[in-house]
């Protein structure tokens, strides 16, 4: 009996790390549709980066209430994973706690997890009122109607289920533990320390050791198997920031925001203009065998740099970039949150086709206009506080002017008050239709 | 005040052989924006009052690129550069100074990599450090006591990370300065940026500047500062279209100094 249990565990084990597995590779392939863009540098100051703003959650905090609540979530995430390296054993060998060998620092551990257990079960409640009961404003988004608002809700109640579980277990195995039951009880005395559990209690008092064995084993094998099935509902859902959000902080823009990056092709195009020596009737250089001329800025996700797909996976669909956003704030379509959600569900779009066909058919559809439109592009003030606001460091901005490059460059379908001012700029140097010889004029008005 | 102002240009410093210590970088909205004017004005007076060795390249001033690059016209914003930066290698410029935001953030972050170094500073850092060297006296005067807010310029702000110079400047006019409750990393866009500016906004419920100029009402200021000529403007607009504007003033930071020592 025990030797089935441990192989359907590790079956359960290998077919759950197998899948996800699968779902990271296919995350690594779709990310790396995008354009390479080199982020290697200041390896140190990125560290840094990561070790405060991921690991250190030092702009969640900026938000008080869900601030705190994170945290309390983040740490509990983090820690009682550490129990579940013990479920993992404890399944495969068939032991019993095996890392109680520890001693007082075992119940100390074991005290802990019950703790942040019960402190996550709060903050994730707590998290549920505010997305479903109280109006809070980034949490009523158009973009948030549908599948992204249940799927915020499935994830909330995967972790109150998780959290119960977790609970529930260590109630029936100290239990166990006091009624003496061989394979729980040990000559030592009580494993662990119960300080949450204990109050479960009364609710098995009375039952037999058989039918706390049953509900024990019961909720062990619901715990382990819900986290795998979590493992792999990430790659379905918006919730990939716990693993994305280290590498997405590590990689994010070190200049000033305002640092807009120099497009290449176009300093290039820009120089041999320029050049008095360049011969007006050279030969373009030769291209590679079946290359095609370089585009600007981005109509769609193979358009956009690696990053700034990693950017999309990463985001949580939180908000706070829309919360801050003027655009939006003032009832624009614009929201920065629907830029990350969009680029993301087209990623997933191309790669579904690559999925089933091998490589990627065109059908039909692009970032553009089918997911982002003009009127949003064109509603951003690019005042950067959507990149301020984000806790992991994802730069909605970048593809924005990306995409308004696009427009402008390969379109030439600015706005036509904006082209006026271009114009302007182009022909009298500055985007009002003044004469550059008129520039010193106010050194002599009084 | 009947007498022009002395303004000096660069080819004037060249043809007398001399070097200014520091470009000031009029922009555009400085150059032909009435109001903008004003703040130039004010700046340049504070520039002579401090004795500090200036010129500006007047007609040979050309836009930086800045709402060009921003409403994606990454071409126009690179030829634009281009030129700027031969003109200003031209003249070996080794400093540069601007009252505006955009033009502080494109040259000073965007022009390097196309061959254009410069030491480059926003007006109100230029005259802390004026202040600190004690070039530059500031005080008081008329505005002691007053309640005033600093709206964040986000190309000052969050753009470049500076916070403080203009704020450091208003403490030391003993103005009451008043925060309001989104300010410094967190401020709100006045609307005119990444190219707004020239053109009507999409279509929405409320105008950035009316939503932001709210936000500068609830502090009751008597003068709102900025530090930028165009938030100056959308903040004019927002405080007009409030009808406030005979109870609040909109000014730029170096007109309020300007102003306090009565130049």
């Amino acid at each position: 009996m025990q030797i089935i249990s441990q192989v359907l565990f590790l079956v359960a084990l290998t077919v759950g790390i197998g899948f996800f597995v699968r779902n990271i590779r296919r995350l690594l392939r779709n990310i790396k549709l995008g354009k390479e863009i080199d982020r290697n540098d200041n390896k140190g100051e990125r560290f840094a980066k990561m070790a405060r703003i991921a690991f250190g959650q030092s702009k969640m905090v900026k938000k008080p209430v869900s601030g705190f609540l994170h945290v309390i979530v983040y740490v509990g995430f983090v820690i009682i994973n550490i129990e579940v390296l013990e479920i993992i054993i404890d399944g495969l060998f068939g032991t019993h706690r095996v890392l109680s060998f520890m001693g007082g620092f075992y119940d100390v551990l074991i005290a802990s997890f019950e703790v942040l257990a019960l402190l996550v079960l709060i903050g994730v409640i707590v998290f549920w009122i505010r997305r479903n009961i109280l109006n809070i404003y980034r949490f009523l988004s158009r973009e948030l109607k549908g599948w992204p608002k249940n799927d915020a809700n499935y994830i909330l109640y995967f972790e109150m289920v998780l959290m119960v579980l977790f609970l529930v277990m260590n109630a029936t195995d100290y239990q166990l533990q006091l009624n003496g039951a061989p394979h729980y009880a040990s000559e030592a005395g009580i494993t662990g320390s119960f300080p949450i559990s204990q109050f479960l209690l009364p609710v098995f008092d009375g039952m037999s050791n058989a039918t706390l064995i049953i509900i024990e084993r019961a909720a062990w094998w619901l715990h382990i198997l819900g986290i795998l099935f979590f493992l792999n509902y990430l790659y379905y859902s918006k919730h990939l920031h716990i693993l994305l959000a280290f590498p997405n902080v590590y990689f994010s823009k070190l200049q000033p925001q305002g640092e807009m990056n120099n497009l290449q092709s176009v300093t290039d195009e820009v120089k041999l203009m320029m050049d008095p020596d360049a011969d007006p009737f050279a030969a373009p250089a030769e291209e590679e065998e079946g290359a095609e001329p370089d585009k600007f800025g981005a109509s769609d996700v193979f358009d956009l740099n690696q990053v700034q797909l990693l950017n999309s996976y990463t985001c949580t669909e939180c908000g706070r970039c829309t919360a801050e956003c003027p655009a939006n704030q003032t009832g624009k379509k614009l929201s920065p949150r629907k830029i990350m959600m969009d680029t993301r569900d087209r990623l997933e779009e191309v790669g579904e086709i690559i999925n089933t066909k091998g490589k990627y058919e065109d059908n039909g559809k692009q970032l553009l206009d089918d997911f982002i439109l003009r009127e949003e592009l064109w509603a951003c003030t690019t005042c950067n506080a959507c990149v301020e606001a984000c806790p992991v460091g994802i730069d909605p901005l970048s593809i924005i002017l990306d995409m308004r490059r696009y427009l402008v460059m390969e379109e030439s379908a600015a706005p036509n008050e904006l082209a006026i001012a271009m114009t302007n700029i182009e022909n009298n140097g500055a985007p009002w239709p003044y004469n550059q010889q008129d520039r010193l004029n106010w050194a002599k008005e009084n | 005040m009947a007498e022009a102002l002395k303004v000096p240009t660069m080819a004037e410093y060249m043809a007398e052989g001399k070097k200014p210590e520091v470009l000031f970088w009029v922009g555009c909205a400085g150059s032909f924006d009435d109001r903008a004017k004003k703040i130039t004005k004010a700046f340049v007076k504070l520039l002579h009052e401090a004795g500090v060795d200036f010129a500006v390249l007047g007609t040979e001033e050309s836009c930086t690129g800045d709402p060009a690059k921003r409403s994606g016209n990454e071409f126009l914003f690179q030829m634009q550069a281009a030129t700027n930066i031969e003109v200003l290698n031209g003249y070996e410029i080794e400093k540069v100074v601007t009252a505006c935001p955009h033009c502080f953030n494109t040259i000073k972050n965007e022009y390097p990599a196309l061959g254009g170094n410069y030491e480059v500073m926003h007006h109100t850092q230029f005259l802390k450090a004026l202040l600190n060297e004690g070039k530059l006296k500031v005080e008081g005067g008329k505005f002691k006591g007053k309640r005033i807010t600093f709206h964040d310029p986000c190309y000052l702000g969050r753009a470049n990370g500076e916070y403080e110079a203009p704020r450091d400047l208003l403490r030391k006019l003993e103005v009451e300065l008043v925060e309001m409750r989104k300010c410094k990393s967190n401020g709100l866009c006045c609307g005119a940026g990444g190219g707004q500016m020239f053109k009507e906004p999409e279509p929405g419920n409320k105008d950035v500047n009316i939503e932001r100029t709210e936000q500068a009402m609830e502090v009751k200021p008597e003068v709102i500062a900025a530090g930028c000529p165009f938030c100056n403007t959308m903040m004019t607009d927002g405080v007009k279209g409030k009808n406030k504007e005979d109870s609040v003033e909109v000014m730029d930071v170096a007109e309020l100094i300007a102003n306090a020592h009565d130049l």
